[in-house]
């Protein structure tokens, strides 16, 4: 045996360079390139923020400064509400930190099933089937229910984990022009007439925050002979009289077939959903991949997620509040002179749309300079070729917090010459 | 006029006011390269199509078009499908 065998391999200090054809980022140059030339011109980098510090769901410190949050999904407040975070600390203690298996294996215990069993409190429904995530619900519900052969009749400005859910699928994708009862009932006509189908709509779209006329659309749906999937991730908590979302606000609760949803919004968490009615639905725990082929989440998030759940069901007042917040901070923008995504304000999400890129990241920056945080949004991200600023509510901002937020708006609008 | 080249002149037609780079459209220009069209033209443009021969071009069978040729050929067979 020579001493090299002896020796333990080490990673080269300076390794070889990989030729541009041969190397798989190459791919990546001009996405590299533009990102490079944007933090040249010394701003900061909107896709790289670092929250030092959290100290509510509508305060933090970033880079030592104090900071409000309005680009964040915690709708409803609930990530620091105190029977929350109790019952994930007892979670903790009696069940440890994690699974260490599938919902199908060794990865169900006791806190999944009573997640489950608040989600089906909450949703009136026979079945709820907990996902380790809200994307990969949507991975795991829409790939799996539309099969080859069949369509998927899905909304152009869907999320990227509706798109993604298609792409994994086989069924035949079909898009329909956004919020357009028209276009849809066009393209389902064409269709042919034999093959299953699923129309897959969302209650609010989370980029502009518009909501989707759900009557007219379900109805049209059904006079096709298909079924039906609601995304309720941004308007669970706060829409319809159970806050079970936009499909119960608009009285079509009877024939939507599918919900999806998430925790990671208003429930404060992390996690995913369907619920249904549908007497079969159980055979999608043996039969979704990324239900069976992935852990379960940690007993402290399904009994975090299934208080808060419990706790949204008695939340009148906060949605009330959360509503007030909502119209006003639409107005008070709208008075400014700022041009917005929605003409009313019709959820918690209220776009800033900006005129490019430069705009929107200097406008960005003047607001995170002066204490508030907002999301910076771009294309693919966003329809139409859009650059917005996403502005997120939370029942927990007090009046004064958004008279504060309108105030460095104007500021902000006015150093960076987006307002005269 | 065949069929099939009525139809490659009613998709040059429609092609018309989403070439902002002013390319030669032949049976082998390309969306994605000679056209430059992002994803949102693209989309627009395959609306049109649809609208104009009252036909569905999945996103599946998108994927597989890179040229006008291939669209033309696409076409003809929805038509007759």
């Amino acid at each position: 045996m020579t001493e090299a065998a002896a020796t333990p391999h080490a990673l080269p200090t300076s390794p070889e360079t990989i030729a541009p054809e041969r190397d798989l980022f190459s791919k990546f140059d001009a996405l590299i390139a533009e990102r490079e030339a944007l933090l040249a011109t010394g701003v900061r980098d909107p896709f790289a923020i670092v929250m030092d510090k959290v100290t509510s769901p509508t305060q933090a410190v970033i880079r030592g400064k104090d900071t409000i949050l309005l680009g964040t999904y915690n709708y409803m407040g609930m990530t620091f509400d105190p029977d929350v975070v109790a019952a994930g600390k007892r979670a903790l203690d009696e069940f440890g930190a994690g699974t260490t298996g599938s919902r199908v294996l060794n990865g169900t215990y006791d806190p999944h099933k009573d997640c489950e069993a608040a989600l089906r409190e909450f949703y009136g429904t026979e079945h709820a089937m907990v996902f380790s995530t809200g994307y990969q619900a949507n991975l795991g519900i829409i790939s799996t229910l539309a099969g080859k052969g069949e369509y998927i009749i899905l909304d152009a400005d869907s999320h990227a984990s509706i798109y993604d859910g298609c792409a994994l699928g086989n069924a035949e994708i079909v898009r329909f022009r956004h919020n357009s009862v028209e276009d849809l009932d066009k393209r389902l006509g064409r269709l042919p007439k034999e093959p299953g189908k699923l129309v897959v709509l969302e209650g609010v779209y989370s980029m502009l925050g518009d909501i989707a006329p759900l009557p007219e659309m379900v109805a049209v749906a059904k006079k096709h002979g298909c079924m039906v999937l609601v995304d309720e991730a941004h308007g669970m908590g706060f829409f319809g009289p159970n806050g079970r979302g936009v499909y119960e606000e608009q009285g079509v609760e009877k024939d939507v077939d599918f919900v999806v949803g998430t925790f990671s919004k208003s429930v404060g968490t992390v996690g995913g959903f369907c619920v249904s009615n549908h007497p079969k639905f159980d055979v999608m725990r043996l039969v979704c991949r990324p239900y069976v082929f992935t852990a379960s989440l940690p007993p402290s998030v399904v009994a975090t997620a299934a208080t808060s759940i419990r706790k949204l069901m008695h939340a009148g007042d906060k949605r009330a509040h959360l509503w007030r917040n909502s119209k006003r901070l639409h107005g008070g923008l709208k008075e400014l002179g700022f041009k917005l995504g929605t003409d009313t304000p019709q959820s918690a999400i209220i776009a800033v749309i900006l005129e490019d890129q430069q705009q929107a990241v200097l406008m960005w920056q003047a607001l995170l300079e002066g204490g508030l945080y907002v999301n910076m949004a771009r294309p693919p991200a966003t329809p139409a070729g859009t650059f917005l600023l996403r502005c997120s509510l939370c029942a927990e901002h007090t009046a004064e917090q958004v008279e504060t937020i309108l105030g460095m708006f104007e500021a902000a609008g006015k150093a960076v010459g987006v307002l005269a | 006029m065949s069929d099939r080249a009525a139809t490659f002149a009613t998709i040059t037609d429609l092609i018309e006011p989403f070439n902002k780079k002013g390319a030669p459209l032949t049976e082998a220009t390309t969306f994605a390269g000679d056209l430059e069209w992002d994803s949102l033209t693209v989309m627009d443009f395959v609306a049109a199509v649809e609208d104009e021969f009252d036909i569905v071009i999945t996103m599946n069978m998108q994927a597989d078009i890179e040229t006008i040729g291939q669209l033309a050929d696409s076409v003809e067979k929805l038509k007759t499908a």
